[in-house]
This record gives C-alpha cells, sequence and structure tokens, in this order.
C-alpha cells in the first residue's frame, strides 16, 4: 500500500515528510498538547490542594464564613464578609478610575493624534509601570499619595460629609489611596490590550468612516470602540482580576480594617490582603481558614471571568446582529 | 553480569560513605522562627560560623508561630519565638523541647504629632484607653494634664497596630491586659486580637509598616520594637511604669525591668508590670526552641552556639537596640543548655 505514495518523478520538489520531518511533527504537536494539558491539571491541582486544606474550615463554619464580620483567631471563629466587600469595592472603584483612563489612553496613542515614534516611546512608558514591583507601589502610595491627597479629603469630610462616601475622616491607610494605587497598577493592562485591539480595527473600516462623512470623534467612538469592543472588554476582565488578587501594595494601604463601610476614606480590608498578613504565623486552624477564604478568592475571580466572557459573547452577538 | 553490577555497586556504596564523611565536616544547621530578633541573630550566626570552621547556620525569619510549626512537624534544627511555646504546643513535640532566653527587647509608642515635639509623656491610666479607643483626641484632658509644658493639637489620634500575627502584639496585649482590666476584658492577649473597630484604628503589616504609617500619619501613635524605633530615630512616648515615674525606653530602663524576671524551670518568663522605680514597663526575652535529643554532634554545636551567644553575642546588643541578658539569667541559660543533648 506505502507505495502508492511514492511520486513518480523523484526529482520533484514535493517529497513525502521524512522520518525526522514526521517525528519533529509529531515532538512538537506532543509538546504542545502536554503544555495545554498541564495548565488545566495545575488549576484543577490548585483547586483540590487548596480546598482540601479548606476542608476542616468549610466544615467547621459552613457559609456563616461568608456572612460573619469577625476574624477573631484566639476564639478561631473566622468571618470574611468585609473582605469580600473590601475586595470587589475597591476593584471595582480601581477598574472604573483604570478602565476609563487605560481606554482613553489606548486611543490617544492609536488615533493618530501623536507622530508614531512618540507614540511608542509613550507606550513603553506604560508598560514599565507594569514592571515596578508591587511593594515600591505600596510605599509610593504611603509616602506620596496618601499626603498628597489628605488636604482634598479633609476639605471633603468637613464640607459634604454627610454624603456617605466621605463619611469619615483620612487617617492614612485606607479605601480611597489604596484604589487610586491599584487603578495605576492595572492601568498597563487595560492600556496594553485595547490599544492592541484598537490596532487591528482594519485601516479601511475608519476610511469607510470617513467616507461617509463622520468627524474624527464620531469615527472613533461609534465605529472604531464598538468595532474593537471585544478586546477593550477583555483587557478590562483581566484587568479586573488583577485588582481581585492584588496582594502586597493593599495590604500596606488598605488599612487592614475588618469593618464595611462606603466611606472612601475608611480603612477597609481584602480578601488578598488577609492571606498575606495573616499566612505568615498562622496556626493550623487559622491556616485552614485562610485556605477557606482562598477559595472564596478563586471563586470570585472565577465568577467575574465567567460574567466576563458571557457579557462578550452577548455584547458581539449583538454588534454582529446590528 | 551480575558481577559487574556488584562491581558498580560496590563502587558506589563507597562514594556515599566518602560524601557522607565530608559533610560530617560540614555541619549545617536550619532554623526559622521569629522576626523580631533577626538581626542580632543574622549577626551572631555570621559571627560564630566564622569562629567556628565546618559549621554553617541558615535562619528565616518566617514569623513566631511559624517557627513552632516547623519545629513540630521537625523541618528545622532548631526554632525561635517572641511569644515563647504554649504547654499545649511543647506537649506536641515528642523529643522533647528545651527553650532558651536569647536576647530581650522592648516596645515602645512611637507617635507623630505636627512640630515633632519630643517626650510625650502617657499615663499608665491614659495608653490602654487610647488602644481601647476611649481616649480620642490629642488634646483629651487627660493627656494634657501629664504634659503641661506641651502644646497639643486638637487632632483626632490615629492608632496604628500589626495587620499581621506578631510577638510583638502578643507581648503589648499581655502587659495592657496586666495594667488595665477593661483591656483584658474587651481585647484580652494574643498575636492576633479584636481590637476595637473604629475608623481611628488602622493596621499596617510588620514593624517597618507600622513605622511609616505613624511617621506619614499626622496624630498617630503605634507600638513597634524599640530598634525599629532607634533606626528611624521615630519620637516615642514617656510610659509612667508602676512606680508612678516617667521611664524613657533604653538600655538602663529595659535591663532594670528585666531584672525582675524569675525563671522556673522551663526558661519561660515574663514580665508584665516591672516594679522597679526606673524600669520601662514593657520589655520581654525572645527564646530559641531546641529539640532535648537530637544528633549528638548537633547537639554539641547548638550548646557551643548557646555559650558563644551569653558571652560575646550579648556585647553587640546594646547597638543593636536590643537588651543585654542580666549577668544571672545568662548562667541559667548556660545550666539549662545542658539539656540540647
Amino acid at each position: 500500500m506505502a507505495v502508492q505514495f511514492v511520486l513518480p518523478d523523484s526529482k520533484s520538489v514535493s517529497q513525502p515528510p521524512s522520518t525526522l520531518a514526521y517525528i519533529v511533527d509529531r515532538a512538537f504537536f506532543i509538546a504542545a498538547a502536554v503544555g495545554a494539558l498541564a495548565i488545566i491539571a495545575l488549576v484543577i491541582y490548585f483547586l483540590l490542594e487548596i480546598g482540601g486544606q479548606a476542608l476542616p474550615a468549610i466544615g467547621r463554619s459552613g457559609a456563616s464564613f461568608l456572612v460573619s464580620t469577625r476574624w477573631d483567631v484566639e476564639n478561631a471563629s473566622f468571618g470574611i464578609l468585609p473582605q469580600i466587600w473590601g475586595t470587589l469595592y475597591s476593584s471595582v472603584l480601581a477598574l472604573l478610575i483604570g478602565g476609563f483612563i487605560g481606554v482613553t489612553i489606548a486611543i490617544f496613542l492609536t488615533q493618530d493624534f501623536l507622530p508614531s515614534s512618540v507614540a511608542t516611546a509613550f507606550r513603553a512608558l506604560i508598560e514599565m509601570l507594569a514592571a515596578i514591583p508591587s511593594v515600591v507601589f505600596g510605599l509610593w502610595g504611603i509616602f506620596v499619595v496618601i499626603p498628597f491627597i489628605r488636604p482634598a479629603a479633609d476639605w471633603l469630610h468637613d464640607t459634604v460629609g454627610f454624603i456617605p462616601f466621605f463619611g469619615t475622616s483620612l487617617s492614612g491607610p485606607g479605601m480611597l489611596p489604596a484604589v487610586i494605587v491599584l487603578a495605576i497598577m492595572i492601568l498597563p493592562t487595560v492600556t496594553a490590550i485595547s490599544q492592541d485591539a484598537i490596532g487591528l480595527v482594519p485601516y479601511k473600516i475608519k476610511e469607510a468612516a470617513y467616507g461617509l462623512g463622520t468627524t474624527r470623534w464620531e469615527a472613533i467612538l461609534k465605529v472604531i470602540i464598538p468595532t474593537a469592543s471585544g478586546g477593550i472588554f477583555s483587557a478590562l476582565v483581566l484587568a479586573f482580576g488583577r485588582a481581585l488578587g492584588e496582594t502586597m501594595a493593599l495590604a500596606m494601604l488598605i488599612g487592614n480594617s475588618n469593618q464595611i463601610s462606603l466611606s472612601l476614606f475608611s480603612p477597609a480590608n481584602t480578601l488578598a490582603s488577609l492571606l498575606a498578613s495573616n499566612f505568615p504565623e498562622a496556626s493550623q486552624v487559622e491556616r485552614q481558614a485562610l485556605m477557606y477564604a482562598a477559595l472564596v478568592l478563586l471563586a470570585i475571580t472565577l465568577v467575574v471571568n465567567v460574567i466576563g466572557t458571557l457579557i462578550l459573547v452577548w455584547t458581539s452577538r449583538k454588534i454582529a446582529k446590528a | 553480569m551480575k558481577r559487574q553490577l556488584s562491581v558498580v555497586m560496590a563502587a558506589m556504596f563507597a562514594l556515599f560513605t566518602q560524601v557522607s564523611h565530608a559533610n560530617s565536616a560540614d555541619l549545617r544547621l536550619i532554623g526559622s522562627g521569629a522576626s523580631f530578633p533577626f538581626p542580632i541573630y543574622s549577626a551572631w550566626f555570621k559571627d560564630f560560623s566564622k569562629k567556628t570552621s565546618g559549621v554553617t547556620v541558615d535562619y528565616q525569619a518566617k514569623g513566631s508561630g511559624a517557627g513552632i510549626q516547623d519545629l513540630i512537624n521537625k523541618t528545622v534544627d532548631f526554632a525561635a519565638s517572641d511569644a515563647a511555646m504554649t504547654p499545649k504546643e511543647i506537649a506536641e513535640v515528642a523529643d522533647g523541647v528545651v527553650l532558651l532566653p536569647m536576647t530581650a527587647g522592648e516596645i515602645v509608642l512611637a507617635y507623630n504629632l505636627p512640630g515633632q515635639p519630643k517626650n510625650l509623656k502617657l499615663p499608665r491610666d491614659v495608653y490602654p484607653d487610647i488602644f481601647l479607643g476611649k481616649i480620642t483626641r490629642w488634646n483629651d484632658p487627660r493627656i494634657v494634664a501629664a504634659n503641661p509644658e506641651l502644646k497639643l493639637p486638637d487632632l483626632p489620634i490615629t492608632v496604628v497596630r500589626r495587620s499581621d500575627s506578631s510577638g510583638t502584639t502578643f507581648v503589648f496585649t499581655k502587659h495592657l491586659s496586666a495594667i488595665n482590666p477593661a483591656f483584658k476584658e474587651q481585647v484580652g492577649t494574643g498575636t492576633n486580637v479584636q481590637w476595637p473597630r473604629s475608623d481611628k484604628i488602622v493596621a499596617a503589616p510588620k514593624n517597618d509598616g507600622v513605622t511609616a504609617t505613624v511617621k506619614q500619619t499626622p496624630g498617630a501613635i503605634g507600638y513597634i520594637e524599640y530598634s525599629y524605633a532607634k533606626l528611624t530615630k521615630a519620637n516615642i512616648a514617656l510610659l509612667q511604669n508602676k512606680a508612678g515615674k516617667y521611664v524613657s525606653a533604653g538600655a538602663t530602663g529595659g535591663a532594670l525591668a528585666l531584672a525582675s524576671a524569675k525563671f522556673p524551670a522551663d526558661m519561660i518568663a515574663w514580665v508584665e508590670d516591672p516594679e522597679e522605680a526606673e524600669a520601662y514597663p514593657i520589655a520581654t526575652f525572645t527564646w530559641m526552641l531546641f529539640y532535648a535529643k537530637q544528633d549528638p554532634e548537633k547537639a554539641e554545636v547548638l550548646r557551643k552556639f548557646v555559650a558563644y551567644a551569653m558571652t560575646d553575642g550579648q556585647k553587640i546588643a546594646d547597638s543593636m537596640g536590643y537588651i543585654p541578658i542580666p549577668s544571672g539569667v545568662s548562667e541559667k541559660v548556660l545550666a539549662a543548655s545542658a539539656n540540647i543533648k
């Protein structure tokens, strides 16, 4: 049977794959498959490992863990409602600020506002933000951001303190400094990915929009951004995930106080900060509770990602229909 | 084939025995635990390794709780803890534990007030109430009465505490519980306690985090190890001791506080509230934890190390912001180190 595949003209440039080429091809396929499967296996292993270690705590406190507000090591009674609140509140606020600024920068850098060499330098600068260690952001927050926002915060509390967002005076570490630093930390993610997404919009589409007589802003806001919305959206989802899991800078800036408050100036706590602060010296029982908290953080991240994907699918369908 | 294999096996066996022989000359000791004495411990280990050929000591400053866990799990040769060990933890170590106080430190209240006034005096009934959130402003009459020479501002007091579980918190809350019944009832003693809930009580990680937050927040007060306050030149309060005198932290006040410590056989002693007239009120020992039974070679080196730490080692304590172990106590420690076998 094999004879069939031998080409009649042996001088032809088309040759059947050599054994080496075949082996390389198979090896590459296997390596790729193993790599892909290993990542899935790793995630499952994480879940099993964390879940397994959290099991005693789940058995002990069950669902009350999610609604209790005490983290009492001495009496081994644990609850993470303030941390869940703080994690979501700080991440949503950071996403509002960082997302808006990040997408704006991406538009600014891609829509010929700047000579391309300046835009490239600009982009490199923003991406450099991603390379700054978290602890440096934390220190910068303590020594620069907090003193900088203190006068404004005091003024807001004194004049419009009846608004719940400004209900308490800023004592130093708190929600607002944490949110500001977090917004800056997610900026490179938002900018880099949305910039790529906007850059992928075919030039013809833009030309067509101009051809229909749109102004520059109409073309950007009504044609280019909607076309790139899928990519921009995944940038926001990724940035939100990054904000949820950010640890060290928040541990230094959020104030680590287990309370639920709408006030931007009040100290709060997040799940990642709780883990970072308490893990090193945790006893067996507390460690299990922390594993449970880690599991909750994983679940929140998963839910956020799933919701993000669903919205993405939904909006792209809507755009396709329109 | 079989003969060849046995020859290879014999060669490998010879190699192994040789390697293990070479290893015994290079003894490596692994320890972990408290972070507060880490600066002085690492100076000791470096010096001790230099003086004792073939011995290296690795110490990881993971925190007291983690050190105790490591000792129980037998992943280290020794551990260190600011909170000593509870009887329950001691019972979990099958080979038995020898606890030895190695050095001592003080906990100070660092504060930040506009104009940086020095020598703020805090009476015995006032500083527990600050940490209970009962005294909330710097111009509170009770603080003003103790400091007639200072101009205290009308500023809210921001209390900075440790966010992580810590031996420093343990010693500080132990002292506050000893001198203030309300604090004992509401907060109690522990490495990570339930502080009153308030917008004016914030938490920062580690000694350096608390120090930085206090330095950046006008009106802040926080508890830190004396060595950190010394390093950062933070303003620290004079505290009123049991005898009624206002005393500053430092080698003299700390040594006097610890002089009153009476060590039982297990070498765990706390000075919750020293009575000496010139003693600084919040001082504590910090311990190293050794197995009572182990490899005799390691035991010998560990005993040598304790002897070094109690003699040459204590000489650098003062300059690094620690309190030297009183001479009567160091003799007891040396005697107790004979239990490391």
